[in-house]
């Protein structure tokens, strides 16, 4: 990497890489997309002109007008508010099981990297186990095994991730840890915790955070795969996925019913898609300019 | 070279790599005397064992896979092999520090170099973190790096610098021994002679003792006050500088001055020492280095050669060392 002028000192990996980032347009729209999707989760209430469990006996499943901007359900709830409600549900259980899951993935993966051996054996064996059963799957017993609910769910959806987080840790770390700067860490004395964490995670992290801003899409699309069968977040919370399940018996007279939560699942996937691919390539060394 | 003015005393330490398959013989009985305040330079080639030696010293040698089978390393009479870990742990880094040898890999590429070198003085002190940033500094400073750079990272200096923040780590604690692990190796020529007058510096102004890894004999008749050859895991000879380059006296340290190109002379080929050292994974009988020897006899395949007194008053370990003189001398 070339370090052309005084603009450039003192600069941190991290700065290089938010530089590298920001001139990536895809990954700037799709994140302008998420930080727009965020300020209308926060802004919810303020932002959907009816509530989510009004109800206009007068206008039911009305499709798209100046009143109902996506229409109406076929109870007559204003399908544009539980859309905008809905995106509080869908992104922060999305965010939330993928940081839980990259976590307890993190540590599990950074124990058994290090320690190797027998350890790592029974670690990796066992999250063998989990990765053998289909992902789907495993959500599905983990929700029902752990009851509807928010936090429940964002539970079931974290387990499965695990492995994989876990996985890639590990195989990163196994490299670090033959490099001299881990030997010269043992020669200053560091303690294997000191070793683990302040040298050997910061510098095999970086596939993780790709993982995980990939991870954030497909956790949307499982949470809302789970509220589709009746599992995961319960009506009348308008959970993205659980308005489509909802919706499915209308789908040929009422189409818009199913379009419009569809349509906002499709453009937060695409949007976290865009920039965890923008964080990949701003990540990769090869791309470093 | 009297016994009780030695510092560093390694007595017939064995140090062996192993595998379900098969043991590597690194170490075979190596016997090393190092003085207060001088360097000892310990060459040879590689697989020789120099390394290990130096990792055993700081017992850094992986957990899994090697062990030091007999042997002890007393430094003021204390044996660290048999120390707890637990005090073993004031002295690395603390008394004893190394200097890795490549200096692209031996910086953790995502900490600031300021926070490398401060981290390894807050290990070892119970000094706030702003007096360790303080100390991380003065040693930016003493090995000629400026205060502003404190917060900068690996990738943005160059070789010779980042060895010397390597060079700054090592000594930031003040250490009495210090192990230069083939520390220019890696470096162009010129930042070479920088680097070692950096280190020569150094340890005079501090009185360490350094232990030299090299196979470079120009480095070591450039700061080397005893010189230590090692072949196979063995010291074959061992001397001060001085006598070491007038008068070698194995057959193995004559071929390695012989190896020097002549810049003098017209040579049409460069004069290796033919073959290659023993496999290290069979145990050796007799002289290890018989097999490349010209002067080797029966003897030698027999015989595991015990350590003499040269003329001089140095030693080499050789049962033909009155034919390899007497080659030399020619």
């Amino acid at each position: 990497m070339i370090m052309s002028g005084k603009k450039h000192k003192g600069q941190s990996e991290f700065s290089r890489f938010i530089y590298q980032l920001s001139k990536n347009k895809m990954a700037m729209i799709g994140l302008a997309i998420i930080i727009l999707e965020v300020f209308i989760a926060v802004f919810a209430p303020a932002i959907a002109p009816y509530g989510y469990q009004e109800i206009d006996a007068n206008a039911l499943r009305q499709p798209p007008s100046s009143a109902h901007w996506f229409g109406t359900d076929e109870i007559g709830r204003d399908i544009f508010s539980r859309v905008i409600i809905g995106t509080r549900y869908s992104l922060s259980m999305g965010i939330l099981a993928t940081l839980i899951s990259s976590a307890i993935g993190i540590v599990i993966g950074a124990i058994a990297g290090f320690a190797g051996g027998w350890a790592d054996n029974v670690i990796m064996r066992a999250l063998d186990v989990i990765q053998s059963l289909p992902g789907m799957l495993l959500v599905i017993v983990m929700s029902a095994v752990l009851g509807s609910g928010y936090f429940n769910t964002i539970l079931a959806l974290s387990v499965g991730s695990i492995p994989a987080a876990a996985r890639m840790l590990r195989a990163n770390m196994l490299r670090q840890r033959k490099a001299e700067y881990i030997e010269a860490a043992y020669s200053i004395n560091c303690s294997p915790a000191r070793i683990i964490f302040k040298h050997l995670v910061p510098n095999s992290i970086s596939a993780n955070i790709v993982q995980m801003t990939m991870g954030v899409s497909h956790v949307i699309v499982q949470a809302a795969s789970l509220s589709f069968i009746g599992l995961g977040i319960q009506p009348p919370t308008p959970d993205w996925g659980a308005m489509l399940s909802g919706a499915r018996a209308f789908i040929r007279k009422s189409p818009h019913m199913v379009i419009f939560p569809g349509l906002a699942i499709a453009i937060t996937v695409l949007a976290v898609n865009m920039l965890g691919d923008g964080v990949r390539d701003a990540m990769d060394p090869k791309l470093k300019k | 070279m009297s016994e009780n003015k030695s510092y560093l005393k390694i007595e017939n330490l064995r140090v062996e790599y192993f595998s379900s398959k098969e043991v590597v013989h690194a170490v075979n009985g190596v016997n090393l005397r190092m003085h207060k305040g001088k360097t000892l330079g310990l060459v040879g080639e590689t697989g020789a064992g120099k390394t290990t030696i130096a990792k055993s010293i700081l017992r850094i040698l992986p957990d899994v896979g090697s062990r030091i089978v007999e042997g002890s390393i007393t430094v003021d009479g204390q044996d660290l092999l048999k120390l707890k870990e637990n005090d073993m742990r004031k002295i690395r880094g603390n008394d004893i520090s190394m200097i890795f040898q490549d200096p692209m890999t031996a910086l953790n590429p995502v900490q600031r170099v300021g926070e490398q070198i401060s981290e390894a003085v807050r290990l070892h002190s119970d000094m706030s973190k702003e007096d360790c940033d303080k100390r991380a500094k003065e040693m930016l400073k003493m090995v000629g790096i400026t205060e502003d750079r404190f917060s900068e990272y690996p990738h943005q200096f160059s070789g010779g610098m980042k060895q010397r923040i390597v060079i700054a780590i090592a000594l930031a604690c003040n250490p009495k021994i210090l192990l230069a692990d083939e520390p220019t190796t890696a470096l162009d020529v010129t930042i070479q002679a920088q680097v070692l007058d950096l280190v020569a510096e150094l340890q005079k102004k501090f009185n360490t003792s350094m232990l030299l890894i090299t196979h470079d004999l120009g480095v070591v008749a450039q700061v080397c006050d005893d010189v230590a050859i090692i072949y196979a895991g063995q010291i074959v000879e061992y001397g001060t500088k001085e006598q070491i380059f007038h008068h070698p006296s194995h057959p193995y340290t004559v071929g390695l001055f012989g190896a020097i190109p002549d810049m003098a002379g017209d040579d049409e080929w460069l004069h290796p020492i033919e073959g290659l050292p023993p496999d290290p994974t069979k145990p050796i009988k007799g002289c290890a280095f018989a097999p490349r020897c010209k002067f080797a006899t029966d003897k030698c395949f027999n015989e595991t050669p015990v350590t003499h007194k040269t003329p001089d008053g140095h030693e080499c370990s050789c049962h033909n060392m009155k034919e390899a003189l007497k080659e030399e001398e020619k």
